[in-house]
């Protein structure tokens, strides 16, 4: 739920694995997860408002949808509270996609050929796993979101358990959240509009470098997309033109029972929105996460580390640029990324019961790397959508001197429709079709060249 | 999963349908400031956020309609609550704007403040098309609302006084909690039951939230409720009164008219004896 096909993809690729089990373990873990979008027409039958009044295409948000979330899932007109409702009420919506597909990628490794490596290419009809989203509120400005989340063989994860506390003090200054949520992303992962392994969610919140050709840094996970353990202080505007907040989060990932370290961070995000004429609205902001990972275990039991000790963090940071930018029908969110880690963090391979030699016997670099996102839709009309998505990582310094200057550079171009054929306030329904292709250089396991790997999914999207 | 899918083309069909004849028959524009709004940009717009409510005809028949306690409003009658014209007339484009803007308090309507200026100039547009009113009828002059005057207990004093000959107790009840012995009988325009405004509940009335707001409100009445016009029984000043009195039965905000009332032995008599302590609704209102 948590690390769509994407991030997967990018951390099965790290790891000296065949890419045919990377091509697999891209669809595990994508058909592991469900959809992971909020859009709940819990509250459209609560409200009684079709799905395009907080949604310009289901579920991406609409600056009307964005308000009534920020305001704690208020609409600030006295229906708030539950006592207003029909006592049969109940917050709750489930998601499930049925779908086909069709996975390909260059790059498998194989025991049938000389070179080790074929194109391997697989389709089929699948399903994703089941989303159970339960949210609103629990009186006035008391908001809460619980979402258990399966894999397509109904085994269940908490994706979201948080409790908010809203306007506190009259003031749309001062909400708390606690609990595990989203980051305070504007580009929204769970309210991405694409499904697919390949295009299914934002590389650069997930990207880390690869420590050698074929090779991903893989002693620490993090994304800013993943939903993250924390508090969450978060302020706006009445008219939530102005939205600022700070995070503070167990750099875990989101993943319960602390399991490697005591280590927190930070992600702050700010953004204005202004009217441009009869364009829109447009908005900007910036946002910056600096977080902390071990680097080793304190304390180990027959050679494996206790769940929580893990020590010596070092520093990773993102930090990025947002522009969402609107004329008329057409609008098109453009970003930028800047992120880097530690070298030793970099150059650990798994933590053990001792301190990893530094960079200075092992010679790695902190790593660095810039992105850049562009995501444009025509909104034809409330009922169709088109998509279009291209994403950028370059590296700017490899963890190794003796890497590719390119290693993990990564491309991925995504198209998509969606059509929704009906609008209402009781349920929502889309025909969603798609295509994304992805190339990562130096990113093949057995012969270290680019793999390019592409999906195409055709299915059903529906919540009730 | 096939029955949901002919459902929604046949939805779809009849939206088709319907939508062009509803709003396509005219062309309307909005003039709101430096702002026009333009009927056929409206459109859309409607479609986007109103129709679930107000119906794809604009007549309030929209499909969450019977799950509403208070009907939603029927463009086509061409009658609104929030006006700053007098009773019984179309309400200019700026008051549709306002109430746009500002949304209803205590009904379903939300503000729609996170829409552009120019979006709800074009919505403003677009419901105009609906009611033939609007073809026939030029907008009502607005009232004139003289200058405040200045806040005394003399005219807190005989507000009250106003508040017990015009027999506004007998609706909003003594207390101003909405509960006078007509309360249970009220109907609106639509044959529903309306529940009189409760002035402890909130400072923000229908139709705003200002001094302004509320003398306009009695003044101009809220069409398609019981609540009447008062334009031709009292006059300007003693409406300004009654404007004070009413703001000190909003005994949960802190209004200049509170405080003062408050400072006098009666009023924080009167005062103290409606709070009770310690007691919440389920809506975590104190009543």
């Amino acid at each position: 739920m948590d690390v769509r096909g994407g991030s997967g993809v990018n951390r099965m690729a790290n790891r000296p694995v065949t890419t045919l089990l990377y091509v697999a373990a891209v669809l595990v873990i994508f058909l592991s997860t469900c959809s992971p979008a909020s859009a709940l027409p819990a509250f459209a039958r609560k409200y009684g408002m079709p799905c395009s009044s907080c949604h310009e295409a289901w579920p991406k948000l609409s600056p009307f949808g964005q308000q009534f979330k920020d305001n704690g899932y208020q609409m600030g007109n006295d229906r708030d509270a539950p006592i207003f409702q029909n006592p049969a009420y109940w917050p709750v919506t489930f998601r499930m996609t049925p779908y086909w597909h069709r996975e390909s990628t260059d790059k498998a490794a194989v025991d049938q050929t000389a070179s080790g490596e074929a194109q391997v290419t697989t389709h089929g009809f699948d399903w994703s796993g089941l989303d159970f989203h339960t949210a609103g509120t629990l009186a006035n400005n008391y908001s809460f979101y619980v979402l258990p989340s399966s894999d397509n063989t109904g085994a269940f994860h908490f994706e979201s358990v948080w409790a908010r506390v809203d306007n506190i003090a009259g003031s749309s200054w001062l909400n708390i959240k606690f609990g595990k949520f989203e980051l305070d992303n504007l580009l929204s992962e769970k309210r991405i509009l694409t499904l697919s392994p390949v295009g299914g969610f934002y590389e650069n919140y997930h990207f880390q470098p690869f420590l050698t050709p074929g090779n991903r840094e893989s002693s620490y996970t993090f994304g800013i997309g993943d939903n993250q353990d924390g508090i969450e202080w978060m302020g706006h505007s009445k008219n939530d033109r102005t939205r600022i907040s700070a995070a503070l989060i167990s750099d875990n990932d989101g993943t319960p029972g602390l399991p490697t370290n005591r280590g927190y961070g930070g992600f702050f995000a700010a953004s204005q929105a202004f009217q441009l004429g009869s364009m829109g609205l447009q908005r900007v902001g910036g946002f910056a996460y600096i977080g902390q990972q071990p680097t080793y275990f304190q304390y180990t039991t027959g050679g494996a580390g206790i769940p929580g000790t893990g020590i010596g963090n070092q520093r990773i940071y993102r930090v990025g640029l947002i522009g969402m930018w609107y004329l008329k029908k057409f609008d098109i969110t453009t970003m930028y990324f800047h992120s880097g880690d530690n070298g030793t963090l970099a150059s650990t391979t798994a933590l053990t019961g001792a301190p990893p030699p530094p960079p200075s016997v092992t010679g790695a670099r902190s790593p660095s790397w810039n992105g850049g996102l562009f995501e444009s839709h025509y909104n034809l009309n409330p009922q169709l959508i088109l998509i279009n998505r291209y994403e950028l990582v370059r590296m700017s310094q490899q963890v190794f001197a003796t890497n590719p200057g390119n290693l993990g550079n990564t491309d991925t171009l995504t198209f998509g429709l969606r059509y929704y054929p009906f609008i209402s306030s009781r349920a929502g329904f889309a025909y969603h079709a798609e295509y994304a292709i992805s190339r990562i250089r130096g990113g093949s396991p057995v012969t270290f060249t680019d793999v390019t790997s592409s999906s195409l999914l055709g299915g059903i999207d529906f919540d009730f | 999963m096939r029955r949901i899918n002919l459902a929604g083309i046949a939805l779809n069909l009849v939206l088709a349908a319907v939508l062009p004849v509803a709003a396509g028959a005219q062309q309307m524009e909005s003039h709101v400031g430096k702002l026009t709004g333009h009927s056929d940009a409206g459109r859309q717009l409607y479609y986007r956020y109103c129709w679930g409510c107000h119906g794809a005809r604009g007549n309030g028949d929209g499909e969450n309609a019977p799950y509403l306690n208070i009907l939603p409003r029927n463009f086509v009658i061409g009658a609104f609550k929030c006006r700053s014209t007098p009773t019984g007339t179309l309400p200019v484009d700026s008051d549709l704007y306002n109430t746009l803007k500002r949304g209803i308090n205590f009904s379903n309507m939300p503000n729609w403040s996170a829409l552009t200026d120019q979006q709800r100039a074009d919505l403003v547009a677009f419901i105009k098309t609906f009611s033939p009113r609007w073809k026939t009828e030029k907008p009502g002059d607005p009232i004139q609302i003289p200058a405040e005057p200045a806040l005394s207990v003399a005219s807190i004093k005989h507000g009250s006084e106003l508040f017990q000959k015009l027999e506004c107790w007998k609706c909003h009840g003594q207390e101003g909690r909405g509960d006078g012995p007509s309360a249970s009988t009220l109907t609106d325009s639509n044959d529903q039951p309306i529940r009189p405004y409760n002035f402890t509940s909130d400072n923000r009335s229908k139709c705003g939230r200002t001094n302004q707001d509320l003398y306009k409100i009695f003044m101009t009445g809220l069409d398609g409720t019981p609540m009447p016009s008062f334009a031709d029984v009292i006059k300007p000043e003693d409406a300004w009164d009654l404007v004070h009195f009413l703001r000190t039965l909003q005994y949960n905000n802190k209004s200049p008219e509170l405080a003062l009332w408050m400072s006098t032995k009666e009023g924080a008599e009167i005062v103290n004896a409606k709070k009770v302590e310690n007691t919440y609704t389920g809506s975590g209102v104190k009543p």
